[in-house]
């Protein structure tokens, strides 16, 4: 029983057929769903980030804004409202130009910045990092997820076809 | 030596089991301080629910988080870890037949636990740590919440040593001679792997603590992460091992269930030792810069040892019961050994629930969030807290309260109060968690995230919102909540009139001498005493 002493030999008593059989079926079954990670990995098109960087809040801020400078193409006037009152914000609206693969995202409590405006068809490699605490960034309807922290820069390649 | 103990012992009427009452006592200071945690983690965990439920919206923004870190503290560790160390004192000494070596250790240990958890939750409930249970720099409590978490986890890790203590003192005075009983060597798993846990815990919450008083200028949030995940994750794989130790126990306890192969149930818990604890790494499957390598060797349990010994135990002990069973005479075409189980014993049917909640809901869908692939679609939505209420709530939580019908007569001595409300609780709670989850997981696959307080994002400024399937499902998991929870106070409540109130069954005191003294004579010991 669970709660007596076993018999002594009790490491020498052979596994029964069923067991066996139980046991290679699920060794198998382990292997299986082992390889298909690698597997997606060199097949797949659905691929968590593997690409990171350190890089400073400043540092990133100070690229998003370079890249916010060079690709905006008008501002996006919206009402926020922060408790009982309204604010009118400007949130520049970027769409970054031919041959601009890398794009910045910044995100900080409690927005993302800028507004991306991207074409279909095209590779991006989306670098994103936050100015405070970690964030959670989400692509919907896809509810596509990644975490987002201070004084890392996940660059995440996103082929909009 | 003997005869100091000798007249500390009773002999269990119902298993023959010698029983240490100093360690007995322990046994119900630490049972009775878990359920309290369990109904203070309770509440919190209906208010939350009822918030999450958009069209009850119950809290203001400030509570909600204030109560999430209350809920997760409460239930992940202080329930938990409480009912834990009484299964150690418990597998250590009564199902040895030893005494605990040294008593006021363990009240020392439970001190420094109890008083840890006290001064975390003042902080939590005054507003001073709203950092949820993760409290992820840079969000900064204040430093005793951090010390009262330091403080249970130093009390926790010396029970766990007392508990390797006992094991060895049991074996050198004679109390116990041979292998451990499996029950005992699943408690040793779990202990083994709680030190991983609380030092990883220590090696998180120490610098942060210092952090926080202003001696360190930052801490980095991905070393953050690995430590915490190291500590938060790897506890939940300590209640696995005692949750499945508790599954053989009460197999045991309620058909006199004997493991078909103590090799095959054993190698399994050998699996989770080696296998289980690098899952942690699951929580970093889409954080910035891991190679592929290191996510896959890690989250698949390490080519999913891990998940070969919850399979072996998923066949073992429904095998141990059936074979139980059928010697019993139930032998009647496949299944009459399941129909004719002791459905109506609240220890068993909460067992057989937990195994099937676990290990259906649970288990298969933590392997499959901790796939790289799968893991973007899920990850920071409500499909993860789906997942894991189905583990630490639905197996962990309700084996938890199924051995406790059984702690109730058998070592806190009181017969039951509430019999037949006891009989229909596993199930409510079963039925509710289950419904919660389920609601839960749905909302989550339909991209609702698990950390927002208000998931139609009232104030954004565009408005993205969700299918009215996963309001719909919201709406299921207030229902589960509500459900769940009402089988919770009943749980409460019965442990709690049982324990203060319930009628007392004598202890049978019979003096205990160590049966194995060195020379291996019973009668040694009876001359010695």
């Amino acid at each position: 029983m669970s709660v007596f002493i076993p018999e002594r030999n009790w490491w020498a008593q052979p596994l029964g057929k069923d067991e066996k059989l139980w046991l290679k079926v699920c060794v198998l079954t382990a292997i299986i769903l082992f390889l298909m990670m690698p597997l997606y990995n060199l097949t797949g098109h659905q691929n968590p980030s593997h690409e990171g960087y350190k890089v400073s809040p400043e540092r990133f801020n100070q690229l998003t804004e370079d890249f916010v400078a060079k690709n905006k193409v008008r501002d996006e006037v919206v009402k926020q409202r922060f408790g009982t009152t309204e604010v009118e914000m400007k949130i520049p609206v970027v769409h970054p130009g031919p041959g601009v693969k890398d794009i910045y995202l910044r995100a900080r409590a409690w927005e993302f910045y800028p507004i991306l405006e991207l074409e279909e068809g095209r590779e991006y490699r989306v670098h994103m990092s936050s100015m405070d605490y970690q964030h959670g960034f989400s692509l919907q309807p896809q509810n596509i997820n990644f975490q987002i922290l201070s004084g890392y820069d996940l660059g995440c390649h996103h082929d909009t076809s | 030596m003997a005869d100091t103990y000798s007249t500390q012992f009773r002999t269990c009427e119902t298993t023959g089991l010698k029983v240490h009452l100093p360690g007995e006592r322990l046994f119900y200071v630490h049972a009775v301080t878990a359920v309290v945690a369990l109904l203070t983690g309770g509440v919190m965990a209906l208010l939350i629910a009822l918030t999450r439920w958009p069209a009850v919206h119950l809290l203001p923004a400030d509570l909600f988080y204030r109560f999430i870190t209350a809920h997760g503290m409460n239930m992940l560790v202080f329930w938990i870890v409480f009912f834990e160390m009484a299964g150690l004192i418990f597998a250590s000494t009564a199902v040895l037949g030893s005494r605990l070596p040294a008593v006021w250790f363990g009240w020392l240990n439970y001190a420094l636990m109890l008083v840890g958890a006290l001064l975390t939750n003042y902080m939590i409930f005054t507003g001073q740590a709203d950092v949820m249970f993760t409290s992820y720099p840079p969000l900064k409590a204040n430093p005793n919440y951090y010390l009262g978490i330091i403080l249970f986890a130093v009390g926790a890790l010396l029970a766990c040593f007392h508990f390797m203590a006992t094991l060895v003192v049991a074996k050198k005075e004679g109390y116990h001679k041979g292998s451990y009983p499996l029950f005992t060597f699943g408690i040793l798993i779990a202990v083994i792997l709680a030190i991983f846990t609380l030092l990883a815990g220590a090696a998180t919450y120490i610098p942060t603590w210092l952090w926080a008083m202003g001696f360190i200028d930052s801490i980095d949030p991905s070393l953050y992460r690995l430590g915490f995940w190291g500590f938060g994750h790897s506890a939940q794989q300590i209640n696995l091992a005692a949750m499945v130790s508790i599954w053989y126990l009460i197999g045991t306890l309620s058909v006199g269930a004997v493991p078909i192969n103590e090799k095959f149930s054993r190698g399994a818990f050998l699996l989770y030792l080696f296998g289980i604890n690098v899952a942690s790494v699951h929580h970093l499957l889409v954080d910035p810069g891991l190679s592929a390598s290191f996510r896959i060797f890690n989250t698949s349990y390490v080519i999913y040892a891990a998940t070969i010994g919850s399979m072996i135990h998923a066949f073992s002990i429904p095998a141990a019961i059936e074979v139980a069973q059928r010697a019993k005479g139930y032998t009647n075409g496949l299944f009459e050994w399941l129909t004719k189980a002791p459905w109506s014993n609240p220890a068993f049917s909460g067992m057989a629930l937990s195994v099937v909640i676990f290990g259906f809901g649970g288990g298969v869908t933590g392997v499959t969030q901790g796939v790289e692939q799968i893991n973007i679609m899920s990850h920071n939505t409500l499909r993860i807290p789906g997942h894991f209420h189905v583990t630490v709530v639905g197996g962990t939580s309700l084996a938890f309260m199924a051995l406790t019908y059984y702690a109730l007569p058998l070592i806190m001595r009181r017969k039951i109060i509430g019999e037949t409300w006891a009989k229909y609780q596993p199930w409510m709670f079963g039925i509710g968690i289950s419904i919660f989850a389920t609601g839960m997981s749905f909302a989550g696959i339909l991209g609702v995230p698990r950390r927002h307080y208000d998931v139609t994002f009232s104030s954004a400024i565009f408005q993205v919102p969700f299918s009215a399937t996963a309001t719909t499902m919201l709406g299921l998991l207030g229902i589960g909540a509500i459900i769940a929870f009402t089988a919770l106070l009943i749980f409460c409540l019965i442990a709690a009139l049982t324990a203060f109130f319930g009628e007392r069954i004598e202890a049978k005191m019979e003096p205990h001498y160590p049966p194995y003294l060195k020379d291996g004579s019973v009668e040694a010991a009876a001359v010695a005493s």
